[in-house]
């Protein structure tokens, strides 16, 4: 019910504020689109995550990447305090949405936003958002493992040292709790002052994810984090993201099915840029809506 | 026939191609570099000095330095021919020349006498001989040949304390109240040229000034004392021929009796000349004693270079790589720079003479120097300009060696960094450039060897013959960029090509090209040093 009273209050906001041009867009996808279906099922079909307070709302959602269209009309609403795991084959566009949580493909040369991001109400991508504001509220951990080739402390102290906050005692305090989040701190309490390049692959990811939760984001944007880690390591980053979600929003994109099942409480499945398929991940995986979600996560293409 | 398709096929003659070129390469260089470590070490050896007794009953007295077989006696009857010897003799104001030839087939004996002196003058070359007659003022105070060296050699070690002391007055304390004289003297122009002087301002400047040139004339005295001492004690010196000489002890530097000394003590003397190259003055029209000013002025320049080179290169790199929007523009702009690298370097040093020179430095004058004018201050060629120019020459390496370093950052980091809220300029601060900082100082490395070996621009911008003062010394403001200084490179040219006596100045091309080499290897060395401190820090990562 919430959700739903979410969206017509935003729609509402949008036919305010929006000019002529993309009203009639709205207007016209309302009336085209599938994508509407979605919502319309998850109102009556019993959505289990009904009673769960929206955090990111998506509206009309398109993306051009110069000419190309990477998604299409995304409508979705992303619940609070719940890992939801896009999935999808390859350039079906799920890590480009990823990325259009927290505006970093402001900085992609050529590429152009149409819709709206809400989160907490607010749209993402009005002017007078801040865009490393934003990025402070969602965090990111990356495929490709990123540490700086800093020291374990500099790599975490480094989004609080943005926030000009200089004591010592206090960015040691931050350290230590965004490491024990990460359930890291008992491995790398001796060595902190050492490169972070010298630990393994898996204590890297866990140290970026450290480093994420030390701006204290309100959620968690996870670009296939688990792909280059052994399946110890991933094991250990799933158990993470279950106490995680107690704290925050995550939304994680993986091209590991089982692993979307094992740890996401929705999934959403992508397709050439599209939406196919939103819903509960027990309904996608046992009894999607969609002959295609069927095949993809049956194995039969993708 | 499948034979040799299969030979060409497999690569063998590529890779043995590859790797004679490779050899080639190395071969030319270790060759030239053996000769100029050969050439240049060797000079610093004390030679023993042989005597030889001609057919015709004279006799000569030097070091050999070459020999070589003379053309014309080569013939089908005797193959080998006749050889020659060529012979340092020294006393070039005994003889006129310092070298001579010396027919193989002319000598009728040789001998390595043991007494024999070698003297270093500070004038006129070396003098082979020995010591007849020791004075002070117009008394003997000894005679002989054997007896004479224990009378005299304390003297000359007491001479080198005087040197010094002359050395001090003439350059720091005369230089401190010269220097103070023309400020004052420029004050009292200045004044009266706005036409805002009072007669008692006038006068307490004159008085001042009158101050100074009392103490010169003060210090003038002390030296004029000291040159006394200095000149007290002679020595009349003999040569083979019977020729007799008389110096003061003052004129001489040094006296060493090569034949009779043993290996140890030689090497001892090896070690002092190379030290004494790289730590003294030029005499003699740079042919001989150091090139200390030479070393500091290269030193100097390619540092102030670096300072001015690194922050503009890496700026502008930073613009054109990450802040300005790629297109033809910057395609266009990237072509420019790489293709000002290849101008030639005179080029640079027209446009320095130009612009930084006349230009920059006259207006420079006109502005803040006018009362020294019409004497240029920086509106001549100088430290400043001549680093600024070979700066000019180098900044495209630095750019391009910049943009590779930046382009060679893993996206992850950027990402990475502005994922954590850090806006593009802190990821470039925090994470990128440091990141690049190998990249940025390949392209200082680069920088550093092109101009550290760079003569032509600066012979317009700057550098001179014989420069009367460092750069650096214990005046304010300490550093003087405005200042002509001395180069390496230039020296070998100048040492080499303009010197009136070649042959003598040969070893000292050979010793100056050895150590502009060491250079630019310390030099290098320094910043690959750093360089691979930084990569140890910043590679590595994972996955």
């Amino acid at each position: 019910m919430e959700i739903e009273q979410k969206i017509l209050e935003n729609s509402v906001s949008l036919v305010k504020t929006t000019p002529a041009k993309s009203l009639r867009l709205v207007v016209e996808t309302r009336q085209t689109d599938p994508m509407k279906k979605i919502f319309l099922e998850s109102e009556t079909a019993q959505h289990p995550l009904t009673d769960a307070p929206a955090k990111i709302v998506i509206q009309d959602m398109n993306f051009y990447y110069g000419t190309v269209q990477a998604l299409k009309c995304v409508n979705m609403t992303v619940p609070a305090n719940k890992v939801t795991a896009f999935i999808g084959p390859s350039g079906c566009g799920k890590s480009t949405l990823l990325r259009c949580l927290n505006r970093l493909n402001d900085l992609v040369d050529g590429t152009r936003v149409e819709g709206t991001i809400l989160l907490d109400d607010e749209n993402i991508y009005r002017p007078e958002v801040d865009a490393t504001d934003l990025r402070t509220r969602v965090g990111m951990v990356f495929q490709k493992i990123n540490p700086f080739p800093k020291t374990v402390w500099q790599n975490v102290a480094y989004g609080p040292q943005l926030q000009k906050i200089r004591k010592r005692a206090i960015l040691d305090d931050i350290v230590e709790t965004s490491l024990q989040g990460a359930g890291l701190w008992e491995e790398v309490k001796d060595r902190l002052h050492a490169s972070a390049l010298g630990l393994s692959g898996g204590q890297q990811q866990r140290l970026c994810i450290a480093r994420a939760l030390a701006v204290n984001p309100e959620v968690l944007l996870m670009d296939e984090p688990c792909s280059a880690l052994d399946p110890i390591s991933t094991g250990r980053i799933e158990e993470l993201l279950h106490t995680l979600k107690e704290r925050l929003t995550v939304v994680i994109v993986t091209h590991n099915m089982q692993q979307a099942a094992r740890v996401s409480d929705l999934t959403g499945f992508f397709l050439l840029g599209e939406l196919i398929e939103f819903d509960g991940t027990k309904k996608i995986f046992t009894n999607p809506g969609d002959s295609r979600t069927e095949d993809y996560v049956t194995g039969r293409f993708g | 026939m499948k034979f040799l398709q299969r030979f060409f096929a497999s690569g063998t003659l590529f890779i043995w191609l590859s790797g004679g070129a490779l050899a080639c390469s190395l071969l030319l260089i270790g060759g030239l570099l053996t000769l100029i470590f050969i050439n240049g070490m060797g000079y610093f050896w004390p030679k023993d000095l042989i005597q030889l007794t001609l057919n015709d009953d004279s006799k000569v007295l030097g070091e050999i330095v070459d020999s070589q077989r003379i053309p014309e006696t080569v013939t089908t009857a005797f193959p080998d021919g006749q050889s020659r010897i060529q012979l340092k003799v020294g006393n070039r104001d005994v003889y006129g020349l310092d070298f001579r030839w010396v027919d193989e087939a002319d000598i009728a004996q040789r001998i390595w006498p043991q007494d024999v002196i070698a003297f270093e003058r500070r004038e006129w070359g070396n003098f082979y001989g020995w010591v007849t007659v020791v004075w002070d003022g117009d008394t003997r105070l000894a005679e002989g040949r054997d007896i004479a060296w224990n009378v005299w050699y304390p003297f000359l070690e007491q001479t080198e304390s005087l040197h010094q002391e002359i050395h001090h007055i003439e350059r720091d304390v005369i230089g401190a109240i010269n220097s103070e004289m023309e400020r004052a003297r420029l004050h009292l122009k200045a004044l009266e040229s706005k036409g805002e002087i009072s007669q008692d301002s006038a006068d307490s400047l004159q008085q001042d000034i009158q101050q100074r040139e009392a103490a010169y004339q003060e210090q003038i005295q002390r030296l004029v004392g000291l040159y006394e001492r200095l000149n007290r004690y002679r020595v009349t010196l003999i040569d083979v021929t019977g020729e007799e000489k008389t110096f003061p002890v003052g004129g001489l530097v040094r006296a060493w009796r090569p034949n009779s000394m043993s290996v140890w003590e030689k090497i001892k003397m090896y070690a002092e000349n190379f030290w004494n190259v790289l730590t003294d003055e030029p005499r003699e029209a740079n042919t001989e004693g150091g090139i200390f000013p030479a070393i500091f002025g290269t030193v100097m320049m390619v540092l102030v270079m670096s300072v001015v080179v690194v922050p503009f290169g890496v700026l502008a790199a930073v613009y054109l790589k990450e802040y300005a929007k790629q297109g033809l523009l910057t395609r266009m702009i990237r072509i420019a720079v790489n293709n000002l690298a290849g101008v030639p370097s005179i080029v640079f040093g027209v446009f320095g003479l130009g612009f930084f020179v006349y230009a920059v430095g006259g207006t420079i004058d006109q502005l803040f120097f006018s009362v020294s004018l019409p004497n240029p201050t920086f509106g001549t060629g100088g430290m400043l300009w001549a680093s600024l120019t070979l700066a000019l020459m180098t900044v495209p390496v630095v750019i391009v060696a910049t943009e590779e370093g930046l382009s060679a950052v893993p996206r992850e980091y950027r990402e990475g960094s502005l994922g954590l809220g850090a806006t593009k300029f802190e990821s470039l601060m925090r994470v990128v450039l440091p990141c690049a900082m190998p990249g940025i100082l390949t392209g200082l490395i680069l920088a550093v060897s092109r101009a550290t070996g760079e003569v032509a621009p600066l012979m317009l911008t700057g550098v001179v013959k014989l420069a009367p003062a460092l750069p650096v010394d214990s005046q304010f403001p300490f550093m003087h960029l405005d200042r002509k200084f001395m180069h390496l490179g230039f020296h070998i040219y100048d040492v080499g090509f303009q010197s009136p006596n070649v042959e003598a100045a040969k070893p000292m091309v050979y010793v100056t090209t050895l150590v502009l080499v060491l250079v630019v290897l310390l030099l290098n060395m320094t910043a690959i040093a750093l360089r691979t401190r930084m990569r140890k820090r910043y590679a590595g990562a994972s996955v």
